[in-house]
């Protein structure tokens, strides 16, 4: 099956799900960043690389953080950006998803940086929009969250060089995470030998270990000579449907405390997409500790997403112009 | 109807095993001769049925047709000549139309209209709870009378298992037959697909197998205590089928079908969240898939059926999650068992028993070229392949997952009560 994200040349025309790309797009997107990553510490915050271009930030579920990067990505490209934030449920009352991205192709977007409660959101779109039109997935459902697990790839790159000799361990909500999905796929097409998820068994999706990671229900086991810690945000609904009794329990059994994360290696750090739930899967003094990446993995998400959007739509464009030379 | 003969078909009846080539003899509706005529018999209609197979006409246990309620998706009208066109000359409807069939004057009413049209036989399955609401029964002596064969939640639960239970010991008072989704619906929850590792790596909320071994289980034990006879629609997995199994050699009055969907596809399938794949039942594993051809050649599963469900375009353009679970099937029914049989070397008569004698039995009627018999006939060519197309279709539903496919089979006449009713 053809990967929609990919045109015939393998260039990436829309960004939907870490699983199923190249390792060379995958490292052609942390190259990317890490130019801008370059020029921004020297000082450089506009790059002429979208100018007259619109980017929608279209986000049907809620999301101040990643909607805000985004925005700052697309602004530092120098393209308009538009925000809308549609409530699931004035779509309900009548208007498709479908009918609101014919609408807003109408008025003159270029990109859709889309969000959605459902999975499978952004590839929807990206079959009904028009061509030249990029979609950029910024979180469906439980199913890929692409740029995040993007910027975390940065972060671990970053800091540790290259991915063949580490192992990185995945926690907490793994059943519900769109993150750790997209990591998972992401850390094992750039050859990372051992990945790790530790999750109790009701937060664990059916036949995870088929996405290729070895499953632990144990921290200390889990935990040990790690070099990456990937946190995940619990979300205080798990509480409900008998998923997890109480946070306080969670917090004991696979919480990060500097006790658990003494197990891993002396220089292993420590992700967390955000927002933070401090006491809940995080301990304050791992969060604020010498570990954490926290802090450089927002900065660095900036970056990336501008990367992924620039490529987009340089291959869009490319591709457009193509097509109209067999035309003519 | 005119007395009819159809000359140098050939003749194949998954009754009795009949297969050769010969002459039949139709007068008052019956079939009443083959080869040769009977004393007096002067036939005002020929037709010529060199190269083609006849057989009796198919018999669908599930194809919705929409009315009423649901205009925009299909009709009476769009969804009977669908069933002619693909052999279909026995549809029974499950009660899931807006209102449901829950008062006998909707059965009456759908069954005239029926008639009126005059194609398709029509058999109502009745709901078994006033707007399926899975609380209150129907009348259902009552809705028997008025030409309900059976009765049913259609795709609809029944959370509380103490409705059930007298539920079936109501019918079984009155024998009549139950048509149960065997799927807990506390377990199934919000779940749109298998629950495995594809659903996984798609984000999709799964729907656990134990949501219909529980089913099962529940419904068998209460067939035990309380006597009821059980058809099971659309069993979809191997853990389901064993059970299924173990329950008929305990003897116990149940019966099964799944749907041309389950047949042919898997949860992998799916792809890219392709809404025109989302059923219900989910479709599930490869392996499961696998445990449906074994137990359709072991007797297991009865019948095969369309689950013929219209979509508007509409209501499959949207997340995967969210799409109408469902698809156009009748016209399908034969060419993809057909298909299946060609696949797995299935002898012609077996698998043709499971969409012809086996459901017709379960109506209480012998579906057979045997004289005496229904003249209910479909006059095949098995040497057509045909594309599945929109524009192929007669059926106002065009949704299908085997768009674009190429299929074996194509009808060529289809005779209700003697009567031609389709010709291609």
């Amino acid at each position: 099956m053809k990967n929609p994200q990919l045109d015939a040349n393998k260039a990436l025309i829309h960004l939907l799900s870490t699983e199923g790309l190249p390792r060379a797009v995958l490292e052609q997107i942390l190259d990317r960043a890490a130019e801008y990553v370059t020029e921004m510490e020297q000082g450089h915050k506009k790059f002429p690389v979208l100018p007259g271009k619109s980017v929608f930030n279209l986000f049907f579920e809620n999301s101040t953080r990643t909607r805000t990067t985004f925005e700052i990505a697309a602004k530092r490209l120098s393209a308009d950006v538009i925000n809308l934030n549609i409530n699931a449920s004035s779509t309900a009352k009548g208007e498709t998803l479908l009918d609101t991205i014919h609408n807003l192709e109408a008025m003159g977007a270029d990109l859709f940086v889309v969000r959605h409660a459902q999975s499978g959101a952004a590839h929807l779109i990206s079959q009904h929009v028009k061509p030249g039109i990029a979609v950029v997935n910024a979180g469906d459902g439980r199913h890929a969250h692409p740029t995040q697990a993007l910027l975390d790839m940065y972060t671990i790159r970053h800091f540790k060089g290259d991915f063949t000799g580490l192992r990185v361990a995945i926690v907490g909500d793994i059943l519900h995470s769109r993150v750790a999905r997209s990591q998972i796929h992401a850390l094992s097409t750039l050859g990372c030998p051992e990945i790790r998820v530790i999750a109790p068994k009701t937060l664990l999706p059916v036949g995870v270990e088929q996405l290729g990671v070895h499953v632990y229900h144990d921290m200390a086991a889990g935990l040990k000579d790690v070099d990456v810690v990937a946190m995940l945000r619990l979300q205080n609904e798990r509480m409900s449907g008998a998923y997890l009794p109480s946070t306080q329990e969670f917090f004991k059994y696979y919480g990060l405390t500097a006790d658990k994360l003494a197990l891993a290696r002396p220089d292993a750090i420590v992700m967390h997409p955000g927002p933070m739930n401090r006491g809940v899967e995080i301990d304050s003094a791992v969060a604020d500790g010498h570990q954490a990446v926290i802090l450089p993995q927002v900065t660095f998400g900036i970056a990336v997403r501008m990367a992924v959007m620039a490529l987009v739509a340089e291959n869009q464009a490319r591709a457009v112009a193509h097509n109209k030379g067999y035309a003519a | 109807m005119k007395p009819t003969v159809i000359r140098n078909g050939r003749l194949l009846c998954p009754a009795h095993g009949l297969d050769q080539t010969g002459d039949l003899y139709l007068a008052d509706g019956n079939i009443v001769a083959i080869n040769e005529a009977p004393a007096g018999f002067v036939a005002e209609r020929e037709i010529d049925a060199t190269g083609l197979l006849v057989m009796p006409g198919l018999v669908d246990l599930s194809a919705r047709l929409r009315e009423p309620g649901f205009e925009y998706k299909a009709t009476l009208a769009s969804e009977m000549a669908a069933a002619v066109a693909g052999g279909v000359t026995s549809v029974v409807c499950p009660p899931d139309t807006d209102p449901p069939l829950d008062e006998p004057g909707l059965v009456t009413m759908l069954r005239q209209r029926a008639r009126n049209l005059d194609l398709a036989r029509v058999y109502p399955v009745g709901a078994l709870t006033k707007g399926l609401n899975g609380e209150d029964l129907t009348e259902l002596a009552e809705l028997r009378d008025a030409g309900c064969v059976a009765f049913s939640q259609a795709n609809h639960p029944i959370v509380n298992l103490q409705v059930l239970y007298r539920a079936m010991q109501y019918a079984a008072t009155f024998d009549i037959e139950l048509r149960l989704r065997a799927q807990e619906p506390t377990l199934a929850g919000d779940g749109v697909a298998h629950d495995g590792e594809y659903a996984s790596r798609l984000g999709l909320t799964g729907i656990p197998v134990i949501a219909e071994t529980v089913a099962i289980n529940t419904i068998t034990e209460l067939m035990r205590v309380t006597g009821a006879r059980v058809h099971l629609r659309l069993v979809s997995s191997a853990a389901g089928l064993a059970l299924v199994r173990q329950a008929k050699s305990d003897g116990l009055p149940l019966t099964c079908d799944i749907s041309i969907n389950h047949l042919h596809l898997a949860d992998i399938d799916i792809g890219y969240f392709d809404s025109l794949f989302r059923f219900d039942p989910p479709l599930r594993s490869v392996r499961d898939r696998e445990a449906i051809h074994t137990a359709l050649l072991d007797g297991t599963i009865d019948a095969i059926c369309s689950d013929h469900t219209p979509v508007d375009d509409d209501a499959k353009l949207v997340p995967f999650a969210e799409a109408e679970a469902g698809a156009t099937g009748l016209e399908l029914l034969l060419p993809l068992t057909l298909s299946w049989a060609d696949a797995h070397k299935v002898p012609l008569h077996l698998a043709l028993a499971r969409i012809t004698t086996a459901p017709a039995a379960m109506l209480g009627f012998e579906a057979s070229l045997r004289p005496g018999c229904r003249a209910d006939l479909a006059l095949v060519d098995l040497d057509d392949y045909w594309m599945v197309t929109p524009a192929a279709l007669k059926s106002q539903g065009k949704n299908t997952p085997f768009n674009g496919r190429e299929v074996r089979g194509k009808v060529k006449y289809t005779l209700v009560k003697g009567k031609v009713v389709y010709t291609a």
